[in-house]
């Protein structure tokens, strides 16, 4: 990945941007030939989609969300980034849903590899995320870790990774299903960013602190209509962040790796898979969710040949198929292998946590099945099996 | 699906109860079409040629539900000369939208609608081709995709099977990028009970999904039709919305019997 670095040597630490400034760095994320992806209203929800200017952006626009229900408002002040998290993160553009893998053709009577759209580094479109929040960020870095160099190596993966310009911008309005400060990643974003702004308290729709995390990073700053940041700025900033931490929905137990793993047999899963839908809509939503399968896919004539990774599900019944018929056939078994992956065994197979507290499960489950409460749901310490 | 067969095998269509929505679709492969024709000889297809050679066939693809004394048995007859046979559509998979007269009295809806019913010969039920003899693959969807159409033609030519998932529809809407319009709008939708496949007609326009594509592998239709109640969509209303074209396909018959009991006990309790 990039080389990061605390700060430009020769420049600021910090300075602040108002309209002008961040209309300064849509114009120069775009003339850099960079596909500006940023929060967007589509079908009555925020989510990420293309930018062209400040236009695009929404401005004054707000969300109400809980376990299973989403609701655009208008916040009082008409300021940009008053939302809470997206409808879905940034995976869908890191890691898209459908991607050809390996493609071949019939020569004759053997047969010759030919490129897929994504083979090549130079032919991936150059992002710039805008708009990344802390808990977003903390899944690109469980991303890194399970796609990128440090795991699975994926090199489609990488090749987006490497060319992306991340613009955080830190959160000052937590959602009602937000728990990031309980899980440690938020509300203010931690490292893997170019630029990190925080929205000041006393105007938070259009005035932001802007730190640089990398060369790339300094040199946009450097390029944007700002002024040094001052003592107070600082403090407006750490107020807006001090607030949002208090602000959060929801909260999960510290002891959540604890809990699943002492229960594993807990009736809870039987009652919760009575809600359970089994659709998929929350490992769809959740910004480190990873899995995916591989589909061959043949020509009528059977002369080509090609191969796609597709998103795939923990709550498919094929995702555990193996000879013989799927290892989670209940819906119980499926939700547990959800909830203990992303909570427990992803500290023992990655070091971290797979959750990064963003919500989108709970809202986003059609039923709002809400992932802290499950977790709350079971005891402390070892629970006494029934017999 | 069988193993392929040496040259040119051939394709048969067959219609039962249906509206032909189906069958058009190979139609409509419009681009394909030729490709199809030049891998497969199209032998009986008379929605395409009067010309049909007589069977065996490798392929036969069966449209339709069967509601009459007669094509449960001339259904028998073409599963006897086909060697693959494949149903394609809510019809052929699950009865349709005419298995509606599943939960009726059928006599009563022939006296009202012929003025001569005692010329009318139909079965009380309308059943899918499933309940009447061995069916290797069913596409399900009212009417199929054409993509999947096209995937089950390609892998009975490769000898593999078909790559059709019975995931949710909400799968869908997500690769797709739809925000859902059950958690942004309230809507009652049918999506994460439904087999997803129809490539994500409605919801990108705001329209709650119908469940064209029938019931999904693992569908929670009572705790999704709990959700519906509580969100004030009475149980007629939830009955009606499990009772279109899949109406027969079991888990969505039980649910909208499930509710009618409510609907009943209601009206009972008024």
């Amino acid at each position: 990945m990039r080389t990061h670095t605390s700060q430009a040597a020769d420049r600021p630490a910090a300075a602040v941007i108002g309209d002008d400034g961040l209309d300064a760095l849509i114009r120069a994320l775009t003339e850099a030939g960079r596909r500006v992806l940023a929060p967007t209203e589509h079908a009555g929800a925020i989510t990420i989609g293309d930018i062209n200017g400040l236009a695009d952006l929404p401005r004054g626009r707000g969300d109400v969300q809980a376990p299973g229900r989403y609701r655009l408002t208008e916040t009082e002040d008409a300021g940009w980034f008053a939302h809470g998290p997206t409808a879905e993160g940034w995976k869908r553009f890191l890691y898209p849903p459908e991607e050809c893998v390996w493609r071949a053709e019939a020569k004759g009577a053997s047969w010759r590899e030919e490129p897929t759209t994504t083979d090549d580094a130079d032919s991936a479109d150059t992002l710039a995320l805008l708009g990344v929040r802390a808990c977003d960020l903390a899944a690109v870095a469980v991303l890194d870790r399970v796609l990128g160099p440090e795991g699975a190596a994926d090199p489609r993966y990488r090749a987006r990774r490497e060319r992306a310009v991340i613009v955080a911008v830190d959160c000052a309005r937590p959602g009602g299903t937000c728990f990031c400060a309980s899980m440690g990643t938020g509300p203010g974003a931690g490292d893997r960013y170019d630029l990190r702004l925080t929205p000041l308290a006393d105007d938070p729709g259009s005035r932001f602190l802007v730190r640089a995390g990398s060369a790339a990073g300094a040199d946009l700053l450097a390029r944007l209509p700002a002024r040094p940041a001052d003592d107070a700025a600082l403090a407006a900033a750490e107020a807006t962040l001090n607030a949002a931490g208090q602000a959060m929905g929801r909260a999960m137990p510290a002891d959540a790796e604890a809990r699943l793993k002492r229960n594993l047999e807990h009736p809870r899963w039987n009652e919760t898979a009575e809600r359970c839908l089994t659709c998929g809509n929350c490992t769809s939503v959740c910004p480190t969710c990873f899995c995916s399968e591989v589909e061959d896919r043949s020509s009528l004539d059977g002369r080509r040949a090609e191969r796609w990774r597709l998103w795939d599900s923990c709550f498919s019944v094929r995702f555990s198929y193996l000879h013989g018929g799927s290892v989670r056939e209940s819906g119980a078994a499926r939700y547990r292998q959800w909830i203990t992956h992303k909570l427990a065994w992803w500290h023992d197979q990655f070091g971290t946590s797979g959750c990064v507290g963003c919500g989108r499960c709970i809202t986003w489950c059609p039923v709002g099945i809400d992932i802290t409460e499950e977790v709350a749901a079971l005891p402390a310490t070892a629970a006494a099996v029934p017999a | 699906m069988a193993k392929q067969p040496p040259r040119r095998p051939k394709l048969a269509v067959w219609k039962f109860a249906s509206c032909d929505g189906c069958q058009l679709t190979l139609l409509d492969c419009e681009d394909e079409l030729l490709e199809v024709a030049g891998h497969l000889t199209i032998a009986y297809f008379l929605e395409a040629s009067r010309a049909t050679l007589k069977g065996p066939y490798d392929l036969s693809l069966v449209e339709g539900s069967i509601t009459t004394p007669d094509d449960a048995k001339r259904i028998q007859r073409i599963r006897r000369q086909s060697r693959t046979l494949v149903t394609i559509g809510a019809c052929a998979t699950a009865g349709g939208i005419q298995a509606l007269r599943n939960f009726a009295d059928v006599d009563d809806y022939v006296r009202q609608v012929y003025p001569r019913p005692e010329f009318i010969r139909t079965l009380p039920r309308s059943t899918p081709i499933r309940d009447h003899v061995r069916v290797d693959f069913e596409l399900k969807g009212c009417p199929i995709s054409r993509h999947q159409l096209l995937e089950v033609i390609a892998a009975f030519l490769a000898g593999r099977r078909p790559s059709i998932p019975e995931v949710s529809q909400c799968m869908e809407c997500k690769r797709h990028g739809t925000p859902c319009v059950m958690v942004t709008r309230g809507l009652p939708c049918l999506g994460p009970v439904t087999q997803a496949g129809c490539g994500n007609l409605c919801p990108p326009l705001g329209r709650a999904c119908y469940g064209c594509f029938g019931p999904m592998e693992t569908p929670n239709t009572a705790s999704l039709a709990g959700w519906f109640a509580a969100s004030g969509t009475d149980s007629a209303a939830i009955r009606d919305l499990f009772r279109t074209y899949n109406a027969a396909a079991p888990a969505f018959r039980r649910e909208s019997e499930a509710q009618a009991r409510t609907t009943s006990s209601h009206a009972d309790d008024a």
